[in-house]
């Protein structure tokens, strides 16, 4: 193949190649050499400063955006973050969302509605408070009395042996024996201070018990012609190892977790469609190149970094640049202590020196060739 | 509950992740005029990658679906850390 269609984007290329063939080599030739021309033509100019364009694009219709945080995800019991502040969640780069989220796909034949209940219920996370009615602490026999409740229990489908299952590994000190109507845990240890029993308490009833971790909420819904589960709160992990779940489509709203567990390909890809679907859903009208590449500059480490000063923002090579966007006594200073050099050759320290900024044409600059 | 396997690569936000040999390497160093510090880059735990035997200083391609140039070529390099 010649150069001229390897520095093609592949698909056009591709129509290239099957519009000259029957052409005789050189009018092939001078057809890619058009192509070519026409395309670099359409293309970027170098020194064209992407990232102001980019800002200026998404920030003004930004300003349009309601401030309105909360959307309904089709019923009322769930809402998810949206708009300006899910905008600034993505890009700032959080790790702890405000309204974590997945989207379950199930396998057929689930996907038609078999047994929907029942999965969504092997979903969620039961915690050991939600399937007793009391926890009593005995202060003279320093034990814990947990009564539980068999009718939520068989509401939750739990079994008596998972909750004693769950203490066994939870409860490390205590002898757990089983009661009328209940559960007797026992300090083994001789312990003064009764104290420790209450912050114990209080840690079991947030024992897991059964379902998927950080699984607070289940919300099966029917999507066209299948059923998804809404789930709030994101465990992609477990949820991919569970047979009936569709592994290939199933979604979380959490960029983090996917360039945890997806990588961080699959991670860019989320931001984009996270942002667009911010974007989209309020009516307005963004260039997808612009999330592109803002969602490029946040991969570009191979982690997810936000544009915030711990972020992209901590890498750049210039201290002036850094300075310039936030706290810029602190980067002065530890500049100056380590002896940091800067080479002056990016935007906005040449502003500040009121030199000609590298952007546009002030990008190229003349080079003297020295005679040997 | 029975746990099964799952294949990252099969998720449908993962693109498609190839190994270059050297020889298509120094090609497209050489085509972009670039050295290899200066490609983007990908964590070798990456789950995108674990399939693939990779080590520190390979250069992977990524063929990516795009909305607008219908499928697009990026290249990232592989990094320690």
């Amino acid at each position: 193949m010649a150069q001229e269609t390897k520095l093609l984007p592949p698909k056009l290329a591709g129509e290239v190649l099957e519009l000259v063939k029957g052409f005789s080599e050189s009018k092939a030739k001078k057809v890619k050499e058009i192509v070519l021309q026409e395309y670099s033509h359409a293309q970027v100019e170098p020194g064209e400063c992407v990232g102001i364009i980019s800002a200026e694009s998404i920030g003004e219709p930004g300003t349009q955006m309601t401030l309105n945080t909360f959307h309904f995800a089709g019923v009322a019991e769930m809402n998810v973050t949206m708009g300006l502040p899910r905008i600034i969640e993505i890009l700032d780069g959080r790790s702890d969302i405000s309204t974590p989220m997945m989207e379950i796909f199930l396998k057929n034949p689930y996907s038609k509605g078999k047994d929907i209940k029942e999965i969504a219920l092997s979903i969620k996370e039961t915690k050991l408070n939600e399937i007793s009615d009391s926890f009593h602490i005995d202060i003279a026999d320093k034990s814990i009395a947990i009564a539980l409740n068999q009718e939520k229990m068989s509401e939750l489908k739990v079994t008596q042996t998972m909750a004693i299952n769950a203490l066994k590994n939870g409860a490390k000190g205590y002898t757990l024996s089983q009661v009328k109507n209940g559960l007797l845990l026992k300090k083994k240890e001789k312990e003064e201070n009764i104290n420790v029993l209450y912050v114990d308490k209080e840690k079991f009833k947030q024992l897991h018990v059964s379902g998927v971790k950080g699984i607070s909420q289940v919300l099966p819904v029917k999507r066209g012609e299948e059923y998804v589960i809404i789930t709030s709160g994101t465990n992609l992990k477990d949820v991919f190892e569970m047979d009936f779940v569709d592994e290939t489509r199933t979604m979380s709203n959490d960029v983090f977790e996917i360039a945890e567990v997806l990588g961080i390909e699959a991670a860019r890809q989320a931001i984009i469609n996270e942002v667009f679907k911010v974007i989209e859903s309020q009516g307005l009208n963004v260039d997808i190149r612009h999330i592109m590449l803002v969602a490029d500059t946040m991969c570009n480490l191979g982690l997810v970094k936000g544009i915030t000063r711990y972020g992209v923002v901590s890498e750049k090579a210039s201290v002036l640049a850094r300075a310039s966007f936030e706290t810029p006594i602190r980067h002065i200073i530890n500049a100056a202590l380590i002896g940091e050099e800067d080479k002056l050759d990016s935007v906005v320290e040449n502003v500040m020196i009121n030199q000609p900024t590298p952007i546009g044409t002030g990008l190229p600059s003349l080079v003297v060739k020295v005679k040997e | 509950m029975t746990k099964k396997k799952f294949d990252v690569t099969k998720h449908s936000l993962v693109p498609k992740h190839l190994k270059l040999s050297d020889k298509e390497k120094k090609e497209i160093l050489d085509l972009y005029r670039i050295s290899l510090k200066e490609l983007p880059k990908i964590r070798k735990k990456d789950s995108g990658i674990a399939h693939l035997e990779v080590k520190e200083g390979d250069v992977i391609k990524i063929i990516r679906p795009s909305a607008t140039a219908g499928e697009s070529i990026f290249f990232r390099v592989v990094v320690s850390a």
